[in-house]
């Protein structure tokens, strides 16, 4: 991952085997429990709703991005990005903690050991993006959509669980 | 709701999450790790799962998937307060022209139901576009180490070179699916 606090490790960008054990588990479970799931509940809703009003959850301004037949896909995350990257920096010069008073540090993320430099990353990014482009939704709003209403969505998450699966069963057989 | 919510106060909203997620608990905004907690959860004794898919799903990803949770609501939310969004009715003339010359005629809701719905899911339609769709979302999320919120947005956020690789793979596989495949396989399928 590319930012985390002291001690939590990252489970998006650097998966748990490479975090050392060791270093793994401390520091969880404050930020696990009571009102700080209640605050990532809540983020979430706002975040669903922002999915779906700005409409990035729909198929068709996936396309739309694809064919570069408008700036409304690409202003969001342009401008998400700026936002996130302006507030990384903040935190960073006035070293903001978490609630729970932990340093938020910035750690690389890892090129891989792969002959083929980031490997994982063009190989898997250009196998999401085929995936993107067909089902016209990323996993985020995905959940959004099960909760708008389009129950095709949960066959959707279960291929995408499924697509876990399997990475998990031939990642020792892939390039990282 | 006459339009989408501008990309200028939408985008800068959705930003301000990666900072509030750090600052509430020092998590980073990446939603496809969920997808790997989902399989961890799923009650099969530990011989049957791979390692990767062995580990405390509760104690890691809990918040993640108390987010998303909250992701679903906030969809069922939005769609209680502000109506239904009729996204397909708002692109622009030259998507909807490009998609009706490869045969989509409903332009309704937020994914065309020739494609999206419980009636072609069993159909080559439904197995392309939400089972292939879905399962290739899944396993390169994993395989890059994250999704468009890791990558994207977390990732290009923290100038992060690897997650510039990742989103770029990430368009190139959907201007392939776009400008390659649907020009054969929508004609095909929709005929």
């Amino acid at each position: 991952m590319t930012v985390v606090s002291e001690n939590v490790p990252d489970f998006e960008c650097v998966d748990v085997e490479q975090v050392p054990p060791a270093q793994q588990l401390p520091a969880l479970d404050s930020s696990n429990r009571g009102l700080a799931l209640l605050a990532y509940l809540l983020i979430g809703v706002a975040l669903g709703m922002l999915f779906v009003l700005s409409e990035v959850v729909s198929w068709y301004r996936i396309q739309e991005m694809f064919r570069f037949q408008s700036v409304h896909m690409y202003g969001i995350i342009g401008s998400a990005v700026v936002v996130a990257a302006a507030s990384l920096q903040l935190i960073k010069r006035f070293d903001v903690r978490t609630l729970h008073g932990e340093r938020i540090v910035v750690s690389p993320k890892q090129w891989g050991s792969s002959s083929l430099r980031g490997a994982r990353y063009w190989l898997g990014g250009t196998i999401f993006g085929v995936g993107w482009g067909l089902i016209g939704a990323c996993p985020g709003p995905m959940f959004a959509l099960v909760g708008s209403g389009m129950g095709v969505m949960l066959a959707g998450i279960v291929a995408a669980m499924a697509g876990t699966w399997v990475y998990a069963l031939v990642q020792h057989r892939l390039p990282h | 709701m006459t339009g989408p919510l501008p990309w200028y106060v939408a985008g800068p909203l959705i930003g301000l999450v990666v900072p509030l997620l750090l600052i509430v608990g020092g998590k980073v905004f990446g939603l496809s790790s969920n997808l790997r907690h989902l399989c961890a959860a799923v009650p099969l004794p530990s011989s049957l799962k791979p390692g990767f898919l062995r580990y405390d799903w509760a104690r890691s990803g809990r918040w993640n998937l108390v987010f998303a949770l909250g992701i679903l609501l906030g969809g069922m939310l939005a769609g209680v307060l502000f109506g239904e969004p009729n996204a397909g009715a708002q692109i622009s003339d030259a998507t909807r022209g490009d998609l009706a010359a490869l045969g989509l005629r409903d332009f309704s809701g937020l994914a065309p139901s020739q494609l999206f719905s419980a009636s072609t899911l069993a159909s080559p339609i439904g197995v392309v576009f939400v089972v292939a769709g879905g399962f290739l979302v899944g396993f390169g999320a994993r395989y890059a180490g994250g999704c468009t919120s890791g990558h994207a947005i977390s990732g290009l956020a923290a100038l992060q070179m690897p997650s510039l690789v990742a989103v770029i793979g990430f368009f190139a596989g959907g201007l392939l699916v776009t400008h390659l495949v649907f020009p054969i396989l929508l004609p095909a399928l929709l005929r």
